[in-house]
């Protein structure tokens, strides 16, 4: 019968201390909520609201009415479905390759250097210093090196690996290239906080029950480092495929290397087209969040975030 | 994560209960979260068209200003600095801040257009828009109106730019440079690549020998402009330039970005393509290649004004109704539009100069200045040149999109 009264709507005495520790417990959740409200509710709701808007019938050029177009989104998807999966393609590529260029990477700054600390942290040093230059820069930097009339470009012409209207910038591969490179320290940090803590004894069991060095790896170390790896791709992905950057004409993309976040650029600051851009932009959230969470159940890896 | 529950089936009902009761708190608090939003919200969103008002002009005590522009817009000394600014600062005490963050009518316009709508200071108390967008501002009632008083230079305007239907007596805006667009090219790359000296068409631009090295502007009425007038359409003509018509010019634009001939599609920011070799030909704007020329120390690039049809247009100046250095802009405005100024100016930028008399003052300076055609333009000049007609907001906006798709490859 207790049960009935603590289920009930109106609680009976015996809540009443649970309650005035729930208020207080409210009184000081209330910062980071209003904060949540302010920063990420209202924009969100915002942006929703916007996806739905017509142009405006009377109203001057840029201008829309509040409606419940649902219908914005099915343009969106017929028009930019191949941007939308060029994002994602981009996004998984990229990420495969930061993978197999920092795990190594980390590999040696957090167990192979761990006798030498003064090469560990100019290691990591160097890993971290590109960030005291403007990305912005550095991906110019790229256009600049392989653009069509640098000697990089007239090098693999000659030895014909590009033929002599073929040229780099624009490409498919200059963007992930651009991506993969932008984003390595986003993958080396994490690997390395993992690989770090890797206890050497471990390894070391492993060989002395026989495991061959490979299997070491499959049934060690890379379970143990999972962690890292997740966390790793996430803060890879994820920014990825809303870059807009790499991808853009003015850097080292071209006319059909278009990905989601510059269509959403393209439909916001140019066209003014606020209703597709608000679209396009919760599209790509519902899907990366669809995509994050299959990830993360299917490499049952939930409790280690 | 969760636990899992205890064996015992009393003690896991009253588990679940706790949670369900958690719940319907968590779903108050979110309900009451999203309403309060909801409502900030509504109070955020714009109450229709109302009138703006000029901000308060602070010019009498603060003799500062903020100039928005184009870049390669204005005359450059060695050091960087800017002899026109600095004889007007000489005259007037006034300091102004120049900036070249203007690169692309549309992105501009997106940058600051909330700011507009709202009044409030853009970051800028000049700035230069191409005309179709300044009257996009002057329609949407974003600019002050100028006090012809502190302006009686003004009377030096060209009659040719009189009577505009957005803005009959330039009152609201003033021209800073007429703009052709034409055809830019590397010399010597072009004659390498075709063997001709130089375009003459804009048929030259679709040579599949300089595949991959052509660009195009990102403006859209200079880009589709020199299409459709390859094509036989008069683009300043309702009649003639027709939906049908613009679509057509966009197919065709659309197979040459495509098949790989166009590779940049670009606003000022093409003038770094065309350094660095990545463009062989490209459509551009007239003043911009003689500067890059002067930069480079030799004739690298060539400009012509294609047969098939070029584009006029001209930058004007606006004071944003944020604006607080008014009276500042005005006496800026009336200083370029005294002849020798201007002329000094039109010597360095090279693009066309609206001051009447600025040819006979560049005479003095230079005579062989005086007769470019890309200055000074003569009626044979001219005639190639149209004007785009201004577009309805439907218009606009299909149209705008079509060519941005483009760019998207989309």
């Amino acid at each position: 019968m207790a049960f009935a009264a603590f289920g009930s709507a109106t609680p009976a005495k015996t809540s009443g201390p649970v309650k005035s520790g729930g208020r207080v417990a409210l009184f000081l959740l209330l910062p980071g909520l209003a904060y949540l409200a302010a920063f990420f509710l209202t924009p969100l709701i915002s942006l929703i609201v916007t996806s739905l808007q017509v142009p405006s019938v009377s109203g001057g050029y840029g201008t829309y009415d509040y409606a419940l177009a649902i219908g914005n989104y099915w343009d969106v998807i017929a028009s930019y479905y191949p941007q939308i999966l060029r994002s994602f393609g981009f996004a998984l590529v990229a990420t495969v390759f930061a993978l197999l260029i920092s795990y190594p990477l980390a590999y040696f700054i957090g167990v192979t250097a761990r006798r030498w600390p003064l090469l560990q942290g100019l290691m990591l040093t160097l890993v971290i210093a590109p960030f005291f230059i403007s990305f912005l820069l550095r991906t110019f930097a790229w256009k600049q090196l392989f653009s069509n009339e640098s000697w990089i470009v007239t090098t693999l012409q000659s030895l014909h690996v590009l033929s002599p209207d073929q040229y780099l910038v624009g490409t498919p591969f200059m963007v992930i290239f651009g991506l993969t490179y932008n984003f390595i320290p986003f993958m080396t940090l994490p690997l390395y906080t993992s690989l770090e803590r890797l206890d050497i004894r471990l390894l070391e069991a492993g060989a002395d029950l026989y495991a061959t060095p490979a299997k070491i790896f499959r049934k060690i170390t890379l379970p143990i480092t999972m962690p890292g790896i997740i966390s790793g791709t996430l803060l890879t992905f994820i920014p990825i495929a809303g870059d807009y950057v790499n991808a853009s004409g003015d850097f080292l993309g071209g006319t059909g290397t278009a990905m989601i976040g510059n269509v959403v650029e393209s439909k916001y600051l140019v066209q003014n087209n606020y209703p597709a851009a608000s679209a396009l932009s919760v599209l790509l959230m519902g899907a990366i969040l669809l995509l994050v969470t299959f990830y993360v159940r299917r490499s049952g890896t939930e409790d280690l975030l | 994560m969760n636990k899992p529950l205890p064996e015992d089936p009393m003690m896991q009902d009253l588990i679940k209960m706790a949670r369900r009761h958690q719940l319907t708190r968590r779903a108050a608090l979110a309900t009451a979260g999203g309403t309060a939003a909801a409502l900030a919200l509504a109070a955020c969103a714009p109450t229709g068209s109302k009138t703006l008002t000029p901000a308060k002009d602070v010019s009498a005590t603060d003799p500062s200003l903020i100039w928005s522009n184009w870049s390669l817009y204005i005359d450059v000394d060695d050091k960087g600095n800017y002899p026109t600014l600095q004889k007007f600062k000489a005259e007037t005490g006034i300091t102004v801040e120049y900036r070249e963050d203007y690169d692309d009518n549309d992105s501009y316009f997106g940058k600051v257009k909330d700011q507009l709508a709202l009044g409030q200071d853009i970051g800028a108390d000049l700035t230069c828009p191409t005309q179709w967008m300044a009257a996009r501002w002057i329609n949407l009632g974003y600019v002050q109106t100028f006090d012809n008083a502190n302006l009686p230079n003004k009377k030096n305007l060209q009659p040719a730019y009189l009577g505009a239907s957005y803005d009959p007596k330039r009152d609201l805006s003033l021209p800073y440079q007429g703009i052709l667009a034409g055809l830019a090219y590397n010399k010597r790359a072009y004659k390498e690549a075709t063997g001709k000296d130089a375009p003459e068409t804009l048929e030259d631009l679709w040579n599949p020998a300089l595949k991959g090295r052509v660009g195009v502007l990102s403006e859209m009425r200079d880009t589709i402009g020199l299409i459709l007038m390859a094509n036989g359409i008069k683009i300043g003509e309702e009649s003639s330039l027709t939906e049908a018509a613009f679509m057509d010019a966009i197919d065709f634009f659309a197979s040459k970005v495509t098949d790989g001939q166009v590779s940049k599609i670009k606003g000022n920011s093409y003038k770094e393509d065309l350094v660095n070799g990545d463009t062989i030909a490209a459509i551009a704007w007239s003043g911009d290649i003689v500067q890059l020329n002067a930069e480079a120390g030799e004739e690298i690039f060539g400009f012509v004004l294609p047969t098939s049809g070029a584009t006029i247009s001209a930058d004007c100046f606006v004071i944003p109704m944020g604006a607080t250095h008014k009276a500042n802009a005005e006496k800026l405005m009336n200083f370029y539009y005294d002849p020798t100024n201007a002329a000094t100016l039109a010597a360095y930028v090279n693009y066309i100069t609206p001051v009447m008399g600025a040819k006979e003052e560049a005479m003095k300076i230079d005579p062989i200045l005086a007769e470019n055609q890309l200055i000074f333009p003569s009626e044979a000049t001219l005639s190639v040149c149209q004007s785009f007609r201004a577009l309805t907001n439907a218009e606009d906006m299909a149209f705008t999109a079509a060519f941005q798709n483009i760019k998207l490859g989309a």
